[in-house]
């Protein structure tokens, strides 16, 4: 085929214990957006690592233009046009935007930068693409969806013909990640080509030619996107059928577990966060959290657990005081936290699996005689977890830095379920999970909710809010909007109150039991 | 709470063997390279001596014989090695925290002081508790010297790395001064106190030569420093911070707590290091007794990559170093300077091979991305 411009063919990757790519060949052609598919795992971050040159194949040819080419360094592919918008972005925050992208660039003056003519060129790559940036504002001061836009800036002006973006709407809000979807297909209008990750079916839907699905290291197939639809790719992907909406029983709500009144919280910039939010959570119900990121969230979830001050307002716990309490005692009093970052806050990336499991408890019974660390407890621990819970790795000894991003989520999930805890803060539980996962999580945590515990539900995701929960509470500018019943409200009216204007439906009084 | 069994069973029925693969050949090449890293060292300050007109053979045949060459010089290795094992251990330790103690060298002055007074004031008691109840002063005045600065860190956020540096000059300066005034031995000539009693004096191992029980100390130390690391509680939590401060955090860990408690067992083990040159070597507290044995500790401390055992080779190489540098400077008239950057060019390259190392590991393995 004369369009075909990047071949990967018979990729083969080991890493001890585990193969994460075996024999995959793939073809991207010209102007065509190809997504990958793939569990938790299946070797899709390696697939990509080993085609930007960050990973050296064990076996395999990659081959541009039907040439077969050498990728040994990142450098090497960019100079070969090929570039990769990581998940985690690699800008400096304390440079402008301008800077970042030419950051490494020859200047056509050398010694001296020519910013004058990076500009014309950068402004103009923007508006080619319609991705609106602002060349002299600082990299920290711009929203997350700002600083993607950046790194494909970034990528563009060092001449990529293929754009790699590994899960690039994991962190962006629903319209952010529209917008994108805009870029994508400019991109591909102008005869661009893109691999576009994303464990989200209707976004490969909505926004790839053909898709490739890859499980366990393997090509399971490739199909073309017209011609296919979410559960088909659901099942090629996890090899059994999905269900997407989950059903559930009606909640049996007992004793109010986890109160606030009227709390105020503060956020780094010493700016109102949270203005007077009060809410009650009652043993065995869902109370789901839905908004736009950036209306309180954060602030709503570490006041809660303990990280983060509340300048007015209570928090009660089984009716009992704990407002700014350190985070210690609540979690003997049966919080359990799954944070909204899972690498900088969940987990301990160079510690193992083994650790990891024990990151709250390690200096308790069964893991500890007093200060002494039960090896062989802490070691049959994360074994039995690991088991119960799925998780994919060689081993309980292995980093958690090297599991993929559903694996790591699964740790901190197996952690916290395993405490028996009362009340569970759940913060985008499921962002970066594979749908097999996904659905996993959601039915975990309505089993746990059946077994009485009480649990908030902070989510950006408002399907996921509207499924799992048992009321709804829409949170903007830091305050409570109302709470509805998911299963009766219409969703325009959830979206109009997270844009800011107050709930009407059926609006929960606090003793109604659902 | 199992999945589905129809999910496909994969990585798991793999052997852990398989991951062990690669060891061998890792283990080789990371006892191979800072040896011969070592050796490039040892091989340009032979150019650097023979450019001064010296005959490098023979002056590198002192190093090694004022090294190892005889029991004596062999003591000598380890009396050099005692010192930098302890206060490299505390470097290491505070490093586990991700905190970087430049103070050793204050700590280390406070522990010698704390352990003169104990020797010269203290008196009438039996040897076998004189000495330990010094030791233990040096520990505890160390400790508070390092625990002053995590507290300000952890209290403030004051970087711990200008508030130890500061620490060594109050310390310094306020020990010069007490040598000078109040603590001046009696006839008052030198700048020195008196000398401890015999009871709180470190015996000596083998007659002849400095060879001390101060060893044991050091050694005792080791082992209980990689003990706490591995298998305690304090240990977990203290590797948790220096990993992840902000995952410990919302994991119930006292991050703040934990900076505290690191420098101060960071603090107490340079102040150790002091004692063991006072009760073992030197017996009297003197102005600028220490020939920057705390700054040296950091390197030993990179060097042995901030793991005790580690920390005792490097510990060990830098004292046969120092031992064999006198030797060589007294007999072969290599000028001191020059050995110095010798001292210097060894711990250049060994870092730097330990450096390839890593590039290397991280070829094999690079770190994930996504
Ligand atoms: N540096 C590494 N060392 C050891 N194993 C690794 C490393 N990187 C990846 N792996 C393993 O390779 C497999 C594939 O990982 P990869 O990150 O490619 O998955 P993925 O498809 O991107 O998953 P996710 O959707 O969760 O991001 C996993 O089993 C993972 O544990
Ligand atoms: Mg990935």
């Amino acid at each position: 085929m004369e369009d075909l411009i990047l071949e990967a063919r018979g990729i083969t990757k080991t890493f001890p214990g585990v193969k994460a790519n075996d024999h995959i060949d793939i073809q991207l052609r010209r102007g065509e957006v190809l997504a990958v598919l793939g569990e938790n795992g299946a070797g899709k971050t390696t697939l990509m690592n080993i085609l930007y040159g960050l990973y050296q194949p064990d076996e395999g040819e990659i081959r541009l233009y039907g040439k077969p080419v050498r990728v040994d360094s990142p450098k090497a592919a960019i100079d070969l046009g090929i570039g990769m918008i990581h998940q985690h972005f690699m800008l400096i925050p304390n440079f402008t935007v301008l800077e970042n992208i030419i950051l490494g660039m020859p200047s056509p003056r050398e010694p001296l930068l020519d910013l004058k003519y990076a500009k014309s060129k950068v402004v103009e790559l923007s508006k080619k693409y319609g991705l609106s940036i602002d060349p002299d504002a600082m990299v920290w001061q711009i929203s997350v969806g700002a600083q993607q836009r950046v790194e494909i800036i970034k990528a563009l002006y060092r001449g990529a013909e293929i754009l790699i973006l590994d899960e690039p709407t994991a962190v962006l809000t629903p319209q952010e990640a529209q917008d994108l979807f805009a870029v994508l297909k400019t991109l591909k209008a102008q005869g661009k080509s893109v691999i576009f990750i994303s464990h989200k079916l209707d976004e490969v839907m909505e926004v790839s030619d053909r898709v490739t699905v890859l499980r366990d290291g393997k090509v399971i197939g490739t199909v073309n996107t017209r011609e296919t639809n979410t559960q088909e790719l659901a099942r090629m992907m996890v090899g059994r059928e999905v269900l997407f909406k989950i059903g559930k029983k009606p909640a049996c709500p007992g004793t109010v577990a986890l109160e606030l009144e009227d709390v105020w919280v503060l956020n780094e910039k010493k700016l109102p966060a949270l203005k007077g939010v009060s809410l009650q959570v009652r043993s065995g119900e869902i109370l789901g959290i839905a908004g736009v990121d950036g209306n309180g969230q954060t602030e709503l979830a570490e006041v809660i657990t303990g990280l983060r001050r509340a300048i007015k307002g209570n928090v009660k716990m089984f009716g009992e005081d704990v407002t700014n309490q350190t985070p210690r005692p609540l979690i003997e009093r049966g919080l359990a936290h799954i944070p909204a970052d899972r690498r900088r806050q969940g987990l301990v990336l160079d510690f193992s699996i083994a650790e990891n499991m024990i990151l709250e408890t390690y200096y308790r019974h069964p893991f500890a005689r007093r200060w002494i660390l039960r090896h062989d407890v802490i070691r049959n621990n994360a074994k039995e977890l690991i088991r119960q819970y799925d998780v994919r790795t060689p081993g309980y000894q292995v980093p958690a830095k090297n599991l993929s991003g559903g694996n790591q989520q699964k740790v901190i999930i197996a952690r916290e379920f395993s405490r028996a805890p009362k009340i569970l803060i759940a913060v985008q539980p499921t962002r970066g999970l594979d749908v097999g996962a996904t659905e996993y999580v959601h039915r975990s945590l309505l089993e746990q909710r059946d077994k009485g515990v009480a649990i908030l539900l902070i989510s950006t995701d408002l399907e996921e809010v509207r499924n799992v929960s048992d009321r709804l509470a829409v949170i903007f500018g830091g305050q409570i909007m109302g709470i509805v019943d998911p299963a009766t409200t219409p969703i325009e009216e959830i979206g109009m109150m997270m844009a800011g204007s107050v709930g009407k439906g059926p609006v929960f009084s606090e003793t109604t039991a659902v | 709470m199992s999945h589905e069994a129809s999910k496909p069973v994969v990585a798991k029925g793999k052997q852990p063997a398989e991951a062990l693969q690669a060891f061998p050949q890792q283990m080789i090449l990371s006892s191979l390279l800072p040896l011969a890293a070592i050796l490039l060292a040892l091989f340009i300050g032979a150019v650097l001596i023979y450019a001064v007109g010296i005959n490098p053979w023979k002056a590198y045949r002192f190093l090694v014989y004022g090294a190892f060459g005889s029991p004596n010089s062999i003591a000598e290795t380890i009396v050099k090695s005692c010192p930098l094992v302890l206060a490299g251990l505390g470097f290491a330790f505070a490093f586990r925290c991700g905190l970087f103690n430049i103070g050793a060298e204050g700590q280390l002055y406070l522990g010698a002081l704390a352990s003169i007074l104990v020797g010269i004031y203290l008196k009438g008691l039996p040897a076998i508790l004189h000495a330990p109840i010094a030791v233990i002063a040096a520990a505890l005045a160390g400790g508070i010297w390092g625990a002053i600065p995590g507290y300000l860190k952890a209290r403030f956020g004051i970087s711990e790395i200008i508030n130890t540096i500061m620490m060594n000059y109050i310390g310094i300066y306020f020990v010069s001064y007490l040598v000078h005034g109040p603590l001046r031995e009696p006839p008052g000539y030198y700048p020195q106190t008196a000398r401890i009693a015999d009871t709180a004096a470190f015996p000596k191992l083998i007659e002849g030569t400095r060879l001390h029980a101060g060893v044991f100390v050091a050694l005792l130390a080791a082992f209980l420093v990689y003990h706490i690391l591995k298998n305690t509680t304090l240990g977990y939590q203290i590797k948790a911070v220096g990993y992840n401060r902000e995952a410990a955090r919302f994991g119930g860990i006292n991050v703040s707590a934990s900076f505290v408690v690191t420098m101060a067992i960071s603090g107490a083990l340079a102040g150790l290091a002091g004692a063991n040159e006072m009760l073992g070597v030197q017996h009297r507290l003197l102005d600028g007794f220490s020939p920057g044995y705390g700054y040296d500790a950091i390197a030993v401390a990179l060097l042995g990559r901030a793991h005790p055992a580690g920390v005792f080779l490097a510990a060990l190489l830098f004292g046969s170093l120092r031992a064999g540098a006198n030797m060589m400077q007294r007999s072969a008239a290599v000028p001191v300077q020059l050995i110095y950057i010798i001292q210097g060019l060894v711990v250049l390259f060994v870092i730097g091979s330990t450096f390839l190392m890593d590039r290397y590991a991280a070829r094999a393995m690079k770190r994930r991305v996504a």
